[in-house]
């Protein structure tokens, strides 16, 4: 390999980053748009419509008076780990969008063979999101314990027992994908769904689906598990502290990962970049797929309009007593099914790779 | 069956569906928000907004510096000085309100004799300085002035229940 | 020449975050620094093809037992001076220690048992060769019964950790969180006609 042809990898792959970091932030920025606009919706309200039309440019708006914003750093504060924090909680957020497959493309016919629109379609992807969305605690810890504050203090040691506590009830509904899927990339779980709704994971795994999904919203603090940042207890939990674009930072972190369980989702269990019909597959898969995680966006929105604020022995009770058993119990009713005669055959129909 | 039943209401989260369907429904609702540059909400004959100071058809002011109304003020917002004018009158060489310190409780309007002092239903008179509130009697009676045909409605409309 | 850029990247970067772990007086610091040097650790693993391993260290280590650590080291308020006071104390034993690791690490790289031409794999396994699956193949068949011996002795550890934190203490009030789930709207409200 000459200089040239790294120097072309290297923008090659700059290109593949920036084709998904900026819609993502792009993403993220309208997300609390349409949740501003939804919440107020469900409340009989208008939510935001000043800034522009329909209130299109009210992120923009938002960003920019963020980042005009004074910073402040307490006194007492460990000024580094206090700035370092933001940054460690929005970067696995980010990264862990690298290994995301948003679809199967030919580039308009310019490839002979369909590639997968990833940045990195790595073998072990499904690890590789667990392992990484995992990393998003330490931004959590480090900015409670470098505030010098209470309240940060406590509101970081919830969140990243909450974190902990539901990533293990994750971890072991994956679990079930992966033997159904018998891969641990993403995109061939995805393929292993294909031909229509009846393939689809959630069919089977029904309540491996329902409690992917809201350990989901527990993993990444959304309402109705958003006990971290409690206002009536804590004030605002981890980020009392904080102000301004650092501030922003740590609500981008947490959209973020909010868009990365939707995604997560629909590739686990609503069949990715396929459609429900086969016949509806002239539609680009990346549309199915964007549209699906959109949908499940709308419905954490949902649930936040809806829902009451756990308490938390009843979250960790949640977490621990109820979705652990179950996702274990269905491991093994997964497990034996696929190895007992007559039920095998049954399930053979979500395995390909039998 | 009871027993199946409830079991079935608690792993299917039957209660949380209900939840969603009426928050679900809501989405939908007719938005009540009013969207106040554009519209406004109506406004009572009795609402007290901005003070004004009357003057009689003839141009007098209607004002006879009685100072009921600086006695009642229960914020000690209203300062008035008085002097006897060249007809024999009696009259107010200064008629001040301060705005912030104001408390919009009518008192004033309902201590005059001769309807002199009122309360608008203008409520848009923010400003960017703490003086621009503090309303000497020109603006006040520059306020009765321009308002001088809806206080009148309004008074009539009210009259009844006075 | 990359891989051995990134090699020298990772080890390097491997070494001065354990000197940090170590050297750093803040515990806190000292915790980040270890997370770094899992890190680059992990890093090492990809050079070698073992992304599996690479990946679950990361998972394992860094995602859950350094937070624990972290957990702790919040919690602990650690006196500066206190710490200092009579390492002299306890630097022969200390220093021995490491001494005779030293040698063992020296003699065993030296002995030429690990040398490049000894191992079972010089270059690179092609693409398709999936390391998760040969894992979990051998694991399965030829070590399962250490795999199961193992599992065995990790959920023995689990119970016996929640055993030790299970104490009723008499003179505290606890809610039953069951109980207040379980209720329902039958149990407390009753219908009387007037």
């Amino acid at each position: 390999m000459d200089w040239l042809d790294m120097a072309l990898q290297a923008v090659i792959w700059a290109a593949e980053i920036l084709a998904i970091a900026v819609p993502v932030a792009l993403a993220v920025a309208y997300t609390t748009y349409a949740e501003r606009r939804v919440i107020g919706w469900i409340q009989v309200r208008q939510g935001c419509n000043r800034v522009g039309p329909y209130g299109l440019l009210q992120p923009l708006a938002d960003g920019l008076k963020l980042f005009l914003k004074e910073t402040i750093i307490p006194t007492k504060a460990n000024k580094f780990l206090f700035i370092a924090a933001p940054v460690m909680a929005l970067m696995p957020a980010l990264l862990a969008f690298a290994v995301v497959p948003f679809g199967e493309t030919t580039l308009f016919g310019l490839w002979e063979t369909t590639h997968v629109m990833a940045i990195a379609n790595l073998n072990v992807g499904v690890l590789y999101v667990m392992a990484i969305s995992s990393l998003s605690i330490y931004g959590i810890l480090m900015a409670g314990w470098a505030s010098n504050s209470k309240y940060a203090l406590i509101g970081a040691i919830r969140s990243t027992s909450q974190m902990i506590s539901y990533e293990i009830s994750m971890g072991f509904s994956i679990v079930c994908v992966l033997i159904l899927a018998g891969s641990l990339g993403l995109s061939d779980i995805v393929r292993a769904q294909e031909g229509g709704l009846f393939h689809w994971y959630f069919i089977p795994l029904f309540p491996m689906f329902i409690v992917f999904f809201i350990s989901g919203a527990a993993e990444t603090n959304r309402s109705p598990f958003d006990l971290p940042e409690g206002e009536a207890e804590l004030v605002a939990g981890f980020f009392v502290e904080y102000s301004g674009m650092w501030f922003a930072v740590f609500s981008l972190a947490e959209y973020a990962a909010m868009f990365l369980i939707a995604l997560m989702t629909s590739i686990l269990f609503l069949g990715g970049w396929y459609a429900p019909i086969p016949a509806l597959d002239f539609i680009p898969g990346t549309i199915w797929l964007l549209g699906k995680a959109s949908f499940l966006v709308f419905v954490f929105i949902w649930f936040r309009a809806t829902f009451p604020r756990y308490r938390y022995d009843q979250l960790m009770r949640l977490g621990w007593k109820v979705f652990l058993p179950w996702t274990l119990a269905w491991i093994a009713v997964i497990g034996i099914s696929t190895y007992t005669p007559g039920l095998s055959d049954v399930i053979a129909f979500w395995q390909p790779w039998r | 069956m009871n027993f199946i039943k409830r079991h079935l209401k608690t792993w299917l989260l039957w209660e949380l569906v209900i939840g969603l369907s009426l928050t679900g429904r809501y989405l939908f609702k007719k938005k009540i928000t009013v969207e106040y540059p554009e519209e406004r909400t109506p406004l009572s004959p009795r609402f007290r907004g901005l003070h004004a100071l009357r003057r009689y058809e003839s141009g007098e002011e209607r004002c006879i510096a009685c100072k009921l109304c600086e006695v009642t003020c229960p914020a000690l917002a209203i300062t008035i000085e008085s002097e006897e004018r060249a007809d024999g009158s009696r009259r107010t060489t200064r008629y001040d309100i301060d705005m912030t310190k104001c408390i919009f409780c009518g008192f004033c309007q309902e201590a005059c004799p001769v309807d002199a002092i009122v309360e608008t239903q203008e409520f848009e008179y923010a400003s960017e300085t703490r003086a621009a509130l503090y309303y000497t009697k020109d603006m006040l009676l520059n306020v009765g002035d321009r308002y001088e045909p809806q206080i009148a409605a309004n008074l009539a409309a009210d009259a009844r229940y006075q | 020449m990359l891989e051995s850029a990134f090699f020298w990247l990772f080890g390097g970067l491997a070494v001065a975050a354990s000197l940090g772990v170590i050297l750093s007086r803040n515990t806190m610091h000292s915790v980040m620094w270890l997370i770094l040097c899992f890190f680059n650790a992990a890093g090492l693993f990809f050079l070698l093809d073992a992304e599996f391993l690479g990946i679950i260290l990361i998972l394992i280590y860094v995602g859950a037992v350094m937070v624990l650590f972290m957990f702790v080291v919040m919690m602990l308020e650690v006196n500066e001076a206190v710490k200092r006071e009579g390492w002299l104390q306890y630097l022969p034993v200390g220093g021995m220690i490491a001494v005779i690791l030293f040698i063992e690490l020296v003699a065993a790289s030296t002995s030429g048992l690990f040398g490049s031409e000894q191992m079972a794999m010089a270059a690179h396994m092609g693409a398709d060769v999936n390391n998760t699956v040969e894992i979990g193949k051998e694991l399965y068949t030829r070590y399962l019964l250490g795999f199961e011996i193992a599992a065995i002795i990790l959920l023995v550890a689990l119970i016996g950790a929640i055993v030790l934190t299970l104490r009723e203490r008499k003179d505290a009030k606890y809610q039953n969180i069951s109980k207040q789930v379980h209720v329902r709207k039958e149990d407390r409200l009753r219908k009387v006609s007037m």
